[in-house]
Parts: structure tokens; C-alpha cells; sequence
């Protein structure tokens, strides 16, 4: 094993409420790395245009993550690619993270883990990932040229990634559950004007249909229980999300959902350790929402490091920061 | 350093199928971002294996015919050959351990 590397504060997760952690803690001079196991950005990354951030008419998800990446790297934070299996709270407060790549010493630990989408559960979907059932339409869509797709879900993503797959396919029917949406306004207004999209209310996906690849799905009605079979070629999944907070046991009270509980300077029960963005309960789940969030974690996380750490070595000077 | 080459459908018989070493495709697009974040990690594979397994990357937008032969309908998917034959298909961003477990695989 190698041996454990130290730091002040030690992110884990690179969605907009890491991202935006990383840049204040590293531009308060705290010895500051980011570890993500997937793609930078998280959600945002798969995000066609993100239109909703103040400041920013229209951006790419994934571009905006990356902006955000290398605005937090110049000022010195470091990034690590693995996946944290486990934290540890040692008797001196400081916390070990145990990671793919070795074990890291933290100050001040910052969970911002994000979420990830929910499947359906329902047969058929597991067999037939990346063979039309697809829970991205930035990634995949274009695969499906003037063939219908189905889109499963109510809510902003459910819908905005909808209206992104009528560039490709022929139709788009909205397979929801209840009979309105929750999506923004906005986005609605624009769903239902788009052409190309129809709606199926109250309204259930029972199966996926197909062996190699989706050949339909279906569709059971709520209301008056009347079962139907559609053909469509793909099979877009929004249904929700669920935060990734697996990985830390009990070590810290969370709710049903699983969400952490934290303070409104998004502090745990367990000292030095902060949860932000989508991983929290009660976050509003949007960029900004989640950048606010890790704003606040890591000015929490400074204030804690001075008054519990002041015996120890100063922070890096800028030299040493940016020698990364 | 060895890096990834890009493969069409034109020459994907005597690049892919004829190939005596292993071949490692990487099918993307150049408007996905998971693709984006895969590349450089594809690069580092393709340095780390260099002479024991070939590199390609195959632009799913200029290439439908290869694409669609193979099923791919998600990117990016990355795809190993082996004598002509798809061996291991892997969809969807995944960390270099995972993907150098899959090639060692393939190796072994």
C-alpha cells in the first residue's frame, strides 16, 4: 500500500457543489483534492444545455463542468480519479478516506457525491442498456434516426431530454404516470408545442420488449387498468434519482431516502465532516443550488480547520499549490 | 507514444477484423461528453498496452455502417476484438482500473 497522503480538505464527488468546494477551499490556500470516480461535472456532464444558471444564458453541461474543473485546478486543487470505498474518523478528528488508489488523511471531509438516476426495475431493462434503453439522450439519441421512443417520466429532465430526442426521432411520447406533469413551466410550454411529442397520462411501462434490442414496451393505464403494447426502437428513462451515500454506512444519521443530514452551513453531526448538493436532504437539486451549497461546506470547513487545526503546519504557499 | 487511430468504415475489414493482435475500439461521437472524458484515459491505455493490443477509435456520425453492424447504440461504447470477433463490450464511461481489468482479460 502506499503510504497515506495528508491533506486539509479532501472533496469527494465533481458535480457543481464539489467543483465550486474545491475552488474556495483551494483558493483559501487549504491543501485541497477532489476525487471523482466517474465524469466530472456528474449529471451536468450528460446535460445538453444548462439555461438556468444566473450569469450564463446557455451553456454545456459538460462544458461548464470542465470551465469549473480547471478554475478550481489553477488555484491548486488536485483531482483524483478512483472511487472512495470507505471514511474513517481517526481519535485526533481527522478523517482516513480509502480510496482505489491508497488511503488519504483529511482535516475536513466534504461529501458531494451527487445522486444517480433511477432505474424502473421492470423486465426487459437491465438486457437491453445501450441496446434502446438508455438513460441519457444527449449520449444516445442520435442513435435513433426518425424512429418513436418513448420517454419515461414527469420532471424537468424527463421532459427536457425529451424535447433534445425530437431532433432525432420520429415521435416522442411522454409516458407519465400521473396526469400533469412537474416539470418547470417553461419546459412544459415548450414540450407541448413541440410536434414531435405526444403524452400518454397515467400511464405505466409494465416491460421492455425485445431481445437484442427494443423492439416496444407495455404500457399498462393507472386509471382504468387497460394493458397495451407500443413499438418503439428506444426507450429514454427519467424517473428521479437517488443519492450515493452507500459508501458511508452509518457512519452519519441520514433519512429514509438516504440523504445526510447537515446544518445550514452544511455541517454533519460528526465534526470536520460536510455534506453538500444533491447528497443532502432538502437540496434543491439544480447547478446553483448545488454550487451554493459547496460554497458554504468549504468556508464551514476553513472556519472549522482554523479553530480546531492551529497547531499545525500553515497552508501551502501558492508556489506549492500550483506545482500540480 | 502510441495513441489511438481513427478507424472508418472503409478500412475497419483490414484494420479490425485482420488485425493478429487484439483491438481495442472506442466508438464515439464528437457531441458526447462522456466520450470527451473517456478519450484521455483511452490515450493512457493505449500507451500502457502499446504492441500488445491496437488502439482505434471509430466517429459514430461518419461511420453509421460499423456502428449499426455491431449494435451500438449508446456511446461510448468500447469494444475489444479478438480474431475478427467481439469479445468484451463495455458501455458508458468507466474508471481506466475497470477497463485495464477488462483488456487483462482479453490478455490472459
Amino acid at each position: 500500500m502506499p503510504e497515506i497522503r495528508d491533506y486539509d480538505i479532501v472533496i469527494i464527488g465533481g458535480g457543481p457543489a464539489g467543483l465550486a468546494a474545491g475552488l474556495y477551499a483551494a483558493r483559501g490556500r487549504r491543501k485541497t483534492v477532489l476525487i471523482e470516480k466517474g465524469v466530472i461535472g456528474g449529471q451536468i456532464a450528460l446535460t445538453e444545455i444548462v439555461e438556468n444558471y444566473p450569469g450564463i444564458p446557455q451553456v454545456n453541461g459538460f462544458d461548464l463542468a470542465q470551465t469549473m474543473l480547471t478554475q478550481a485546478e489553477s488555484y491548486g486543487m488536485e483531482t483524483e480519479y478512483s472511487e472512495v470505498s470507505g471514511i474513517e474518523q481517526r481519535s485526533d478528528n481527522k478523517w482516513i478516506i480509502r480510496t482505489g488508489e491508497g488511503e488519504l488523511l483529511a482535516k475536513a471531509l466534504i461529501i458531494t457525491a451527487g445522486a444517480d438516476y433511477n432505474r424502473l426495475g421492470i423486465p426487459g431493462e437491465d438486457k437491453l442498456i445501450g441496446k434502446g434503453v438508455s438513460y441519457c439522450a444527449t449520449c444516445d439519441a442520435a442513435f435513433f434516426k426518425e424512429v418513436p421512443a418513448v420517454i419515461v417520466g414527469g420532471g424537468d429532465a424527463a421532459i427536457e431530454e425529451g424535447i433534445f430526442t425530437t431532433r432525432y426521432v420520429s415521435k416522442a411520447t411522454v409516458v407519465h404516470r400521473r396526469d400533469e406533469l412537474r416539470a418547470t413551466a417553461v419546459l412544459q410550454e415548450r414540450a407541448f408545442t413541440n410536434p414531435k411529442m405526444e403524452f400518454a397520462w397515467n400511464t405505466v411501462v409494465d416491460e421492455i420488449l425485445g431481445e437484442e434490442q427494443v423492439e416496444g414496451v407495455a404500457l399498462r393505464n393507472v386509471e382504468t387498468g387497460e394493458k397495451s403494447t407500443m413499438p418503439v426502437s428506444a426507450v429514454f428513462i427519467f424517473i428521479g434519482s437517488h443519492p450515493n451515500t452507500d459508501f458511508i454506512g452509518d457512519l452519519v444519521p441520514k433519512d429514509a431516502g438516504g440523504h445526510i443530514l447537515s446544518d445550514e452551513w452544511m455541517a454533519t453531526s460528526l465534526p470536520g465532516l460536510y455534506a453538500a448538493g444533491d447528497v443532502r436532504q432538502n437540496s434543491a437539486r439544480q447547478v446553483a443550488s448545488s454550487v451554493g451549497d459547496g460554497v458554504t461546506a468549504a468556508i464551514a470547513a476553513d472556519h472549522y480547520i482554523t479553530a480546531n487545526f492551529h497547531d499545525e503546519s500553515p497552508a501551502p504557499k501558492a508556489e506549492a499549490a500550483k506545482a500540480n | 507514444m502510441a495513441k489511438p487511430v481513427e478507424v472508418t468504415d472503409s478500412d475497419w475489414d483490414s484494420e479490425v477484423l485482420m488485425s493478429d493482435t487484439p483491438v481495442f475500439v472506442d466508438f464515439w461521437a464528437p457531441w458526447c461528453g462522456p466520450c470527451r472524458m473517456v478519450a484521455p484515459v483511452v490515450d493512457e491505455l493505449a500507451a500502457e498496452y502499446d504492441g500488445k493490443v491496437k488502439f482505434l477509435k471509430l466517429n459514430t456520425d461518419d461511420n453509421t455502417a460499423t456502428a449499426a453492424k455491431y449494435g451500438v447504440r449508446s456511446i461510448p461504447t468500447l469494444m475489444v476484438f479478438k480474431g475478427g470477433q467481439p469479445v468484451e463490450s463495455v458501455i458508458g464511461f468507466r474508471p481506466k482500473s475497470a477497463l485495464k481489468t477488462t483488456l487483462d482479460k482479453v490478455l490472459a
